[in-house]
């Protein structure tokens, strides 16, 4: 923990799992997992993601990854990533839920191969079966508050709109449609892809939304215990600022000092 | 009489086994921990009491997966 935090917050809580930190990270891209390790320690998160693929025949078990994150200490959110169809998502889902610990999914269906923007129709069909199947869907979608509602509706568990497309590290691009989906929803938003450095985290969360996932600003950074131990800072001064009330912005000046009392 | 082996996919890859191998003697064959690895047979997930007596049969498509890191 780092310093005491004087305004009160209420916990983070995703279909009734609570959680200390407000920060998920990922297990991909990184060099070795000894850094991979490390840097989840720094980031201080609670969740971490994982993908479905196939085991390797000709090589030994070292590369599954529950071989380096340890589930007792970890809540698994595994995703559907790579995924382009509704069907194709629904089969990774299955097979994830069976592979793993928990009935969460970061649910991902891409609609194109150059920006992997979400494909929202695809989303919102596989959405639907998953849901019935007792999956708690958080959705990875466009910041557009109609699909977010329209999800919302469908009965995920958390919607979780973009900064920006994933592993660009472009940061939030549209605070406002961020914002909007925040105060018209009332599960919790969680912003997935884009960030790209601690003042994106910042900036994200003094929106209000209520956590950030990430995993290419941390696995990517020349220092990614470094950027993990940041991105805990930024993560925590985001939601603290949210929560202290920023001052109006002005275009015009207002001075800090007294304008009486000057000498003549 | 010389045992007709068994042509399954595994993984996309065609394999030959011998005649009445199990889900679990197959994940065994790949030095696999059951409880690492999920397996899907013919689209169908197939849970891991079920694995020592599902016999593979000529033509499946299996597929075993498990974590790997990810965003």
């Amino acid at each position: 923990m780092t310093a005491a935090a004087p305004v009160q917050d209420a916990p983070f809580t995703i279909a009734g799992q609570t959680f200390r930190s407000r920060l998920i990270v990922g297990t991909g891209k990184y060099t070795n997992n000894a850094t991979m390790v490390a840097a989840h320690a720094a980031s201080g998160a609670d969740i971490v993601t994982v993908a479905v693929r196939r085991v390797n025949l000709d090589r030994t078990q070292e590369e599954g990854i529950l071989y380096h994150v340890d589930p007792k200490r970890y809540f698994l959110l595994a995703n559907t990533a790579g995924c382009y169809t509704a069907d194709d998502a629904i089969r990774y889902a299955r097979l994830a839920r069976e592979a793993g610990f928990n009935d969460f999914l970061k649910l991902e269906v891409i609609g194109d191969q150059q920006t992997l923007l979400p494909d929202v129709a695809q989303l919102l069909a596989a959405t639907d079966v998953l849901v019935k199947e007792g999956f708690q869907i958080l959705a990875y979608t466009n910041e557009d508050l109609v699909t977010a509602l329209r999800l919302e509706d469908a009965g995920c568990a958390a919607v979780m709109p973009l900064a920006s497309p994933i592993g660009s590290g472009l940061g939030l691009l549209n605070p406002y449609a961020v914002r909007t989906i925040k105060h018209r929803l009332s599960i919790p938003i969680i912003v997935d892809a884009g960030v790209g450095t601690a003042s994106d985290a910042c900036v994200t969360m003094e929106q209000g939304v209520d956590g950030i996932l990430m995993n290419t600003a941390i696995a990517e950074a020349a220092d990614p215990v470094g950027m993990a131990t940041a991105m805990r800072h930024a993560v925590l001064a985001g939601r603290l600022a949210f929560l202290s009330g920023r001052m109006p912005r002005r275009e015009v000046a207002v001075p800090s000092s007294p304008v009486l009392g000057m000498l003549s | 009489m010389i045992p007709t082996p068994v042509r399954i996919t595994v993984n996309g890859e065609p394999r030959e086994f011998p005649d009445g191998l199990s889900l679990l003697g197959l994940l065994e064959h790949f030095a696999l921990d059951p409880r690492a690895v999920v397996v899907e047979r013919n689209r169908q997930i197939v849970r891991r009491p079920a694995l020592a007596g599902t016999l593979v049969r000529p033509g499946d498509a299996i597929e075993l997966v498990h974590f790997v890191g990810g965003g």
